[in-house]
């Protein structure tokens, strides 16, 4: 039967021309930069919209009008940099702890195997506490002062370092170390000009995790005895369940984390030319 | 520098490899190794390199290498293995570097392997902007650079399409006649062979023996890429091969 229809097509169709329909369409992503300008404005205007009709009542959320104003309110005051001030120290100090431990703990675990059978269930074991239940047990190691807070982000940042540093260097190409052996070049040396080049993009991907963590685990560092800090000014608003200004902490946070995401890509694409 | 191998015999875990290799390597003088895939081939470069132990049988270099040779046993690679962060030039200064060598001494070895493998407007570029056969000739300048006694190639042109094999087969030629090197040079590919090689060791399938050794008198120099006497040669060799090649393809791997 089938050879019959094929031929009855082929003889009635044999005038008809038509072009090749195009399948190939999609899967490849692009960037499209103004999505996202596009994406946060129509969020932001459902919001204000549907909070000024009163579709939307306040008690739910905050007008995004009188969350900027609460911003501008704090910057005017100078409480914005007196909160800022002490949040990013806590956060460039303890995630430059974490990431520096991290990085060189991944790359001894990508290197030995007596460390990486010996390291790995313990990184495995400590990466899935929450590491908020272990902030009593820093204040009484380190104080309740700056040190808990340091130890804590640090603590955060640096198991998905670490996670991310050994992955990279298990997928630095082989066939380069072996080049570098044949050539009769030095440990050091290999260590040094192949493996960890090779495992830049990996690290660097790692980072915006760990980073994110950081930022995550800020308010969590500030929930005891700390006075002033974007996490502590969110948590007393948090308390007293007032929404502007909660929002407005939160709205301070989430620009931090775009503010890193945009250093990492800077960094990225200045060390990561070579790539294709 | 000679290289002596006797009664090398190699295995990974339980399976043999390489059975009872004999062979020397003269000085200033191209041996080709050709066989079916799989037979041991690399891995014999890779003993004969050190970067594997034999189990079995020695290897033995005879004479030492030329006194400003850095590295007497020196690779080139099927997939060039250049550090994609690194320039041209970079790649090539990373073999010098471990070596206390003045920055006038490194940049006169640089200049030199670059101009002689035509490499000097590319200089900066990185291995991301080069051609394949671009690659492979700073594989080769790179290699050149550490003045090796022995080249071990392994397939280096084999991830090249055939133009421009053609072309680093004559860049290749051009080399040993400015300045002749020894080199062991492994293929499959058999007009490459016997356009190469002063020498040609045929090996069977796995566990590669050695069953067929052909010396070539012709000069390389005058090989031709079209040419009667190697077509001899290579139906020669084609029709020892053809067994053994038939009978690999039809082995199931053991994998």
């Amino acid at each position: 039967m089938s050879s019959k229809k094929h031929n009855s097509n082929s003889s009635n169709n044999i005038n008809i021309n038509k072009p090749v329909p195009f399948v190939g369409k999609g899967y490849q992503p692009k960037t499209r930069r103004w999505m996202s300008y596009f994406v946060f404005f129509i969020i932001i205007a459902i919001l204000e919209l549907g909070t000024t009709t009163g579709v939307i009542s306040s008690l739910t959320m905050p007008k995004p009008s009188d969350v900027l104003g609460t911003i501008i309110e704090l910057f005017e005051s100078g409480l914005l940099f007196k909160h800022l001030m002490p949040s990013t120290l806590r956060l460039v100090v303890g995630a430059l702890i974490g990431i520096s431990l991290g990085i060189t703990i991944g790359t001894l675990i990508g290197l030995f195997s007596y460390i990486r059978s010996g390291l790995v269930p313990v990184i495995a074991a400590i990466f899935p506490i929450p590491k908020i239940a272990l902030l009593p047990l820093f204040v009484i190691w380190f104080g309740i002062g700056e040190g808990s807070k340091y130890a804590l982000i640090a603590l955060g940042s640096f198991t998905p370092t670490v996670v991310a540093t050994y992955g990279a260097v298990d997928n630095v190409d082989r066939t380069l170390i072996r080049m570098g052996q044949s050539f009769g070049l030095s440990w050091i040396s290999i260590v040094y000009k192949i493996v960890l080049p090779g495992a830049m993009p990996g690290i660097l991907s790692g980072l915006r995790i760990s980073l994110a963590i950081a930022i995550i685990l800020l308010v969590a560092a500030e929930m005891l005895g700390a006075e002033y800090g974007i996490g502590a000014y969110i948590l007393e608003a948090g308390s007293l369940y007032d929404l502007e200004r909660l929002f407005a902490g939160v709205t301070i946070l989430s620009v931090l984390g775009i503010i890193v995401s945009v250093l990492i890509t800077m960094i990225e694409q200045k060390i990561l030319k070579w790539r294709i | 520098m000679n290289i002596q191998i006797n009664n090398l015999s190699h295995f990974y875990d339980d399976s043999k490899v390489l059975n009872d290799i004999n062979l020397e390597i003269m000085d200033g003088q191209i041996l080709s190794i050709i066989g079916p895939s799989g037979c041991g081939k690399s891995t014999l470069l890779r003993l004969i390199g050190g970067l594997e132990k034999p189990s079995s049988g020695e290897i033995t270099q005879i004479g030492s290498p030329p006194l400003d040779c850095l590295n007497a046993m020196t690779y080139i690679f099927q997939d060039f293995a250049l550090l994609p962060w690194r320039t041209v030039e970079e790649n090539i200064s990373l073999v010098l570097e471990d070596h206390s060598l003045s920055s006038e001494v490194k940049r006169s070895v640089i200049d030199d392997v670059l101009d002689r493998t035509k490499l000097k407007d590319f200089s900066y570029a990185l291995p991301k902007q080069l051609s394949g056969g671009m690659k492979q000739r700073v594989a080769i300048a790179r290699a050149l650079a550490v003045n090796p006694a022995v080249l071990l190639m392994d397939e280096p042109l084999s991830a090249l399409d055939s133009q421009t094999r053609e072309l680093l087969l004559e860049d290749f030629i051009n080399l040993w006649h400015r300045k002749p090197f020894t080199a062991v040079y492994i293929t499959h590919n058999l007009s490459e062979a016997v356009r190469l090689g002063h020498k040609i060791i045929v090996l069977s399938r796995r566990p590669g023996k050695i069953i067929e050794t052909i010396n070539i008198e012709k000069p390389i120099v005058d090989r031709k890429s079209i040419d009667k006497d190697l077509d001899q040669y290579q139906k020669y060799l084609w029709d020892i091969m053809h067994d053994e090649a038939r009978a690999t393809d039809a082995e199931l791997l053991n994998v």
